[in-house]
């Protein structure tokens, strides 16, 4: 069951700080981007939710996890995906609505997916993507893949009673699934402490016969070293519940301006800034000169810039692509509107 | 008459509500502190408090639930849905609870609650934030099924949805929340059930609801520029659905096109057509013709999820021919 192939994941890869920060730094800059393409009104709408301040979460977990493994996220899913090797610029076209997005601009920021690497999908109903790995951990299990399976949802997904009968199953069958709760704070406007008398969200999982734990966010090793241990454990055949926590630094979507929560919470909030940590780490540790880091910065800044160019430049779906894939290739599309109209209204027995 | 907005005047009647009765409380997601997702219940914790404005965990299908039981026992919930996309969740509390409570049980007890929630195209919102699901409400036996197109009738149905005995679905158009428009709130009660005709013509009747209203009546002012004059039934509730209004118009005119934003097949189009058909066969000089959602998913892509559901252009070519 043990697979010793090197992971695509570019933090994957190189565990080390220096690719976790390069992993960070990533996410951080192109969601960065995703806010700039809304503001010059080139994405598909303003439901655009962004992490930053949660890099550490995307960049630690998937550093633990292996080319096989699957994966659903929340509507917040950008840096993840990112984190386990996506095409930024395919990500930015599906963000803006374009054909050449992940999902040909049917899906959005919302509902990024990609087989090929794993992505199982991202969800906008908050829980939704859940209990999908309770299948693939039965199918990683039955077919003998040696894959693990693992849920991103928030802190709101807490309150979702699906996410406990998916618990419950995942330690009841022994599969190998991780499930992951990235507390950014705030469910919307909801602070955390607004939606739950208890926030030691891990006792829940240790109830149901999961292994459990907490991690700050603020450090990526920690993230990554937990989550090491939990999706090693998973793939054995012992399925885990991590919560991380970390600060949501801006509002829920594009249009939120957080005015539920005062400015001093925010400013100390962003204080928790995993990518400066992790930054300050490397050149505390001399792990990298700051040389190197600003110009690992600028590379990335120029990469990130050229996924705008790219989504910009790509066409809008064609009109006729919205009755495809419906259902599968090959089957019946469905009849448009239009031609059964025609259909109808050129009968000859009128 | 004041001018006010389609969300100003859903806010003032859960306010006058909330003035006229202890019992009426909103409970959901985001309903109190934030001010609802929309901005509907802004402000309204500031008066109220938060023992009546109750935020709740993300949690839908025990907020529903949840309301089932305080209806049942004195309270006057107002359940808020933050997106209609959200009923499937909901849908065991709403259609084996709520709707079912009342007659199982021998009429002994009803359920006086409202599911307030929004629906609906046009905010690149995406497959599940986006959909049309009042066919799914209009079927279950029990409920009661509202769908305001103006600030006027969002205030007054949702005035009256509040006094009901029995569950009542309030399904708002996402789209039409900025929408401003002159409109009596006066208190005085206005009909339950009765269609509004939006527009008389001669060689039409579009019969409709929710956003499609405003599309009907936009087709409208466009054909009457070639010569042709439709009549606009705005059916403002669907459950109960007021046909005599209906069969009123249609025997005069003898063409109807429905419309619906919901996908087609087996929607509220699909029932209307069959009772129209039922009803005025002897009347009608075509087929009743419907003009509904394409029956897909909505697309994030701008292009795509305007093309997939009907629009002034798409309802005025649609007549067009029919009359042609
Ligand atoms: C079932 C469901 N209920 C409500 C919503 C509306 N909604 C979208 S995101 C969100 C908050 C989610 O909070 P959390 O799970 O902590 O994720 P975060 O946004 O903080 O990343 C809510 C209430 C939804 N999309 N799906
Ligand atoms: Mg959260």
């Amino acid at each position: 069951m043990t697979d010793t192939r090197p992971s695509a994941s570019p933090s994957a890869s190189n565990a080390d700080l220096l690719g976790l920060y390069r992993t960070m730094r990533r996410i951080r800059t192109f969601e960065e981007r995703v806010g700039e393409l809304f503001v010059r009104g080139l994405s598909a709408g303003s439901m655009l939710h962004l992490s930053i301040g949660e890099e550490s979460a995307a960049a630690g977990v998937a550093s633990a996890m292996r080319p096989e493994d699957t994966f659903t996220t929340h509507h917040r899913g950008h840096g993840i995906f990112l984190a386990r090797g996506a095409d930024p610029s395919r990500m930015m076209a599906e963000i803006a609505g374009k054909e050449t997005g992940y999902c040909a601009g049917k899906g959005g920021s919302m509902h990024i997916a990609d087989m090929a690497l794993g992505h199982l999908g991202a969800n906008a109903i908050v829980g939704g993507g859940i209990p999908a790995v309770v299948g693939a951990g039965l199918s990683a299990k039955r077919l003998k893949t040696g894959s693990v399976s693992l849920a991103f949802f928030g802190d709101g997904a807490m309150g979702q009673g699906i996410l406990y009968e998916s618990m419950n199953m995942a330690a009841l069958w022994e599969l190998p699934v991780l499930f992951v709760c990235i507390n950014n704070q705030y469910g919307m406007g909801t602070r955390v402490d607004q939606a739950t008398r208890n926030e030691a969200f891990d006792e829940r999982a240790r109830a149901f016969g999961l292994q459990g734990a907490m991690v700050d966010g603020n450090d990526v090793e920690a993230v990554a070293a937990t989550a090491k241990d939990l999706v090693d454990a998973a793939r054995a055949g012992k399925p885990g519940f991590l919560a991380i926590s970390c600060y949501r630094f801006f509002g829920h979507a594009r249009m939120d301006k957080s005015p539920y929560r005062a400015e001093e919470e925010e400013l100390a909030g962003r204080q928790r800034d995993p990518v400066k940590i992790a930054r300050a780490a490397l050149l505390e540790r001399g792990l990298a000169p700051g040389s190197a880091l600003d110009a690992l910065d600028t590379e990335i800044a120029a990469e990130m810039d050229a996924t705008i160019d790219f989504a910009a430049a790509s066409p809008a779906p064609p009109l006729a692509s919205m009755f495809r894939d419906v259902f599968a290739v090959g089957e019946p599309e469905p009849e448009p509107v239009r031609t059964r109209l025609d259909r109808v209204l050129s009968k000859e027995i009128r | 008459m004041v001018q006010i907005t389609y969300r100003d005047a859903l806010r003032q009647a859960l306010i006058d509500a909330m003035e006229a009765d202890e019992r009426v409380v909103v409970i959901g997601e985001e309903v109190g502190r934030y001010g609802g997702a929309y901005g509907v219940t802004k402000g309204l914790i500031d008066t109220f408090g938060g023992d009546r404005l109750i935020d709740t965990p993300i949690s839908e299908p025990a907020i529903i639930g949840a309301a089932v039981g305080a209806a049942m026992t004195g309270l006057r919930p107002v359940a808020e849905l933050m997106y209609v996309d959200f009923l499937g969740m909901t849908m065991d509390q709403l259609t084996n609870q709520a709707a079912k409570i009342r007659y199982m049980f021998g009429g002994q007890i009803g359920v006086p609650m409202v599911l307030r929630t929004q629906g609906g195209t046009g905010r690149s919102a995406g497959a599940q934030h986006s959909q049309s699901l009042e066919a799914w409400v209009m079927h279950m036996p029990g409920l009661r099924l509202v769908m305001p197109a103006t600030a006027e009738d969002a205030y007054h149905l949702l005035r009256h949805a509040l006094t009901m005995p029995d569950p009542v679905v309030f399904i708002e158009h996402k789209a039409l929340y900025t929408r401003k428009e002159e409109a009596d709130l006066t208190t005085a009660k206005r009909p339950w059930g009765k269609a509004a005709v939006r527009r008389e013509g001669q060689d039409v009747v579009i019969v409709t609801y929710s956003r499609q209203v405003h599309y009907a009546l936009e087709a409208a002012e466009a054909l009457a520029k070639d010569g042709i004059e439709a009549t606009v039934i705005d059916l403002r509730t669907l459950n109960p659905l007021d046909m005599e209004t209906v069969i009123e118009h249609v025997e005069k005119i003898g063409r109807v096109a429905v419309v619906s934003e919901g996908p087609m097949t087996a929607g509220v189009a699909a029932e209307l057509a069959a009772r129209i058909t039922e009803e005025c066969f002897d009347f009608l000089h075509d087929p009743v013709i419907r003009i509904a959602g394409e029956d897909i998913p909505i697309s994030v892509s701008q292009e795509l999820e305007a093309g997939s559901v009907p629009s002034p252009a798409l309802i005025g070519d649609a007549v067009r021919r029919l009359l042609s």
